[in-house]
């Protein structure tokens, strides 16, 4: 457990040395697209009847942030420690492949939760916002967080150099986000779209997530957390497996 | 019970055979010096030794426990200073050696971290940043950190490449002391006449495969051989001694003598030649010499 714990802080001191980079500046972002979309778009769009657009979109620019910056960190974390070489520090000891796991998702989620509630503070000044079942918007952060923290496990081992993990991240990850319904809601989009998005597991967790603040969705909540546990169980069986047989790791 | 014990070990990495089936057994108190040219797969079975690597066929135990079946057990008894300059820009010094020890699972364990720290003159730099440190120490650390958990196996991988004289010389004398205490040391290093003076035991590999192991003072013996160089005035070798001449450069012959006897008849030679000896020098093997033959021989 020890092991185990000691990574997990490590992973969290790791971000925390340099909060301005992994903690204000995506908070800044989110900030930035709060005012541009919101002052560009309010009046323009109203996607839900007694909602204003800016209100609409502060719940999935928290939640974007989540996901990109649960992803980010293990990611980046993952490649530094192969280019440079210090992942042997971690791989020599008598950590199990469960233990390593479990650290990198955790503070993952740890940083993804800070950078969430830094974008909240920062924008919720801006906006009259409700929260209708909060219990649900935290189940979706977490769920979601993990989802996008062991993705970034899988990518931060499979990339051999920072440019595979920045194809990976922009072709995959920004496209996935995007195309979720962050600045929209998906039943304003054409039909095509509308079922192509269906096969998006990030719009289930940014729909789910909104449905915490303002108890109205596109989907019921419930059937959303249906396909995000089952997308967690799936990738984090994968990931253990890849894990145990050493990918990439130990060759 | 071996501290190490390496059985008809393989590595393949695609079509390249980095490892051709090594077998070696390590007791436990011993220094041990692995020794062979670049690519000859020192770092191969080490990694593999260390759970870093998996083996391609073969198994290895560390202090009776198998590397892949109980690595947890396996990972305690071995310490590894790795070959490349390896730290993390994030943490200081004692940051460092902090993690590494909970990894280990080891929770109040200052006193034996400041000791080490201590020992190998880390102390003042406690609070560094690693990207500040010279590459000297950065050795130095990586020393420190095989050694948070009081491993009772200790593998050095050339520890001393790149590493100035002085630190040299003090890395030798902590890893006596070290064994001294009762640490099994097992080391790769280029510096052949330290591997001659530290090492009981010496394993020599080549492209794979062990080519030579045994004590090292029975690897001197096997090339019991002397080395005569010769300056002679007339810059010609009698026949007789044709088969002896292990090189020549101008008028300066070296020679081979299998004991000081042949001494003799090689004076006895060249006096009936009528050469005139300008120069002689006479030389016990060292370990280089029965390196660079062994390496030759099993070309
Ligand atoms: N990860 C790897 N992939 C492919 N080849 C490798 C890998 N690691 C080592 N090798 C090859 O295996 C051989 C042995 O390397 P190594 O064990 O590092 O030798 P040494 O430490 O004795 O210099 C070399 O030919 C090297 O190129
Ligand atoms: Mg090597």
């Amino acid at each position: 457990m020890t092991g185990f714990l000691t990574l997990f802080c490590k992973e969290v001191l790791r971000f925390w040395k340099v909060a301005f980079q992994t903690i204000a500046a995506p908070v800044l972002t989110a900030l930035l697209y709060l005012l541009i979309f919101g002052q560009a778009l309010e009046g323009h769009v109203r996607v839900y009847e007694s909602i204003r657009y800016t209100a609409f979109l502060v719940p999935g620019l928290v939640m974007m942030s989540v996901l990109q910056n649960a992803f980010a960190n293990s990611s980046s974390s993952l490649i530094q420690s192969k280019i440079t070489g210090n992942i042997v520090f971690i791989l020599l000891p008598p950590i199990s492949y469960l233990q390593f796991f479990g650290a990198y998702v955790l503070a993952s989620m740890v940083r993804a939760f800070v950078v969430g509630l830094g974008v909240l503070a920062a924008t919720v000044w801006f906006v009259d916002l409700s929260l209708a079942a909060p219990l649900w918007a935290i189940t979706f952060a977490l769920l979601g967080s993990a989802v996008l923290a062991t993705l970034g496990v899988v990518a931060g081992i499979w990339a051999d150099k920072f440019d595979q993990l920045a194809g990976f991240q922009n072709f995959v990850i920004m496209p996935l986000t995007f195309l979720s319904g962050v600045f929209y809601s998906i039943h304003s989009l054409p039909q095509v779209w509308q079922a192509i998005s269906r096969f998006n597991p990030i719009f289930y967790m940014i729909d789910g997530f909104r449905y915490g603040f303002f108890g109205v969705s596109d989907v019921a909540p419930a059937s959303s957390f249906i396909v995000v546990v089952a997308c967690l169980a799936g990738l984090t069986c994968a990931t253990l497996w890849l894990l145990r047989r050493g990918y990439k790791l130990r060759s | 019970m071996y501290a190490i014990e390496v059985r008809d070990v393989e590595k393949r990495y695609g079509a390249l055979q980095a490892l051709a089936g090594v077998s070696l057994a390590i007791e436990p108190g011993e220094i041990f010096g692995l020794l062979g040219p670049n690519g000859a797969g020192k770092t191969t079975l080490i990694s593999i030794v260390a759970g870093l690597t998996r083996a391609s066929a073969g198994s290895v135990k560390v202090m009776g426990a198998d590397v892949v079946d109980d690595y947890r057990r396996a990972r305690r008894m071995l310490g590894v200073v790795p070959q490349e300059l390896v730290f993390d820009p994030f943490f200081t010094v004692r940051e460092t050696l902090e993690f590494q020890s909970g990894y280990f699972g080891l929770r109040a364990n200052g006193d034996w971290i400041d000791e080490v720290m201590h020992h190998l003159d880390l102390t003042a730099k406690s609070g560094a940043n690693m990207r500040t440190l010279s590459g000297g120490m950065k050795r130095r650390v990586l020393v420190a950190q095989a050694l948070v958990h009081k491993p009772p196996v200790i593998v050095l991988d050339e520890p001393t490449a790149g590493v100035d004289v002085e630190l040299r010389q003090g890395l030798w004398s902590f890893v006596r002391r070290l064994n001294h205490d009762g640490h099994t040391i097992v080391l790769t290093t280029h510096y052949l006449e330290e591997a001659e003076l530290l090492c009981g035991r010496i394993g020599m590999l080549k492209a794979g495969r062990l080519v030579a192991l045994d004590s090292t003072s029975n690897l001197l013996k096997t090339f019991r051989g002397l080395q005569l160089k010769l300056r002679l005035d007339r810059e010609k070798l009698p026949a007789q001694l044709a088969s002896r001449l292990l090189a020549r450069e101008g008028d300066r012959f070296t020679l081979e003598l299998h004991d000081y006897a042949e001494l003799e008849q090689v004076l006895v030679g060249l006096r009936q030649a009528g050469e005139t000896i300008l120069e002689f020098e006479l030389q016990p093997p060292d370990l280089e010499e029965v390196f660079v033959r062994i390496m030759d021989r099993s070309a």
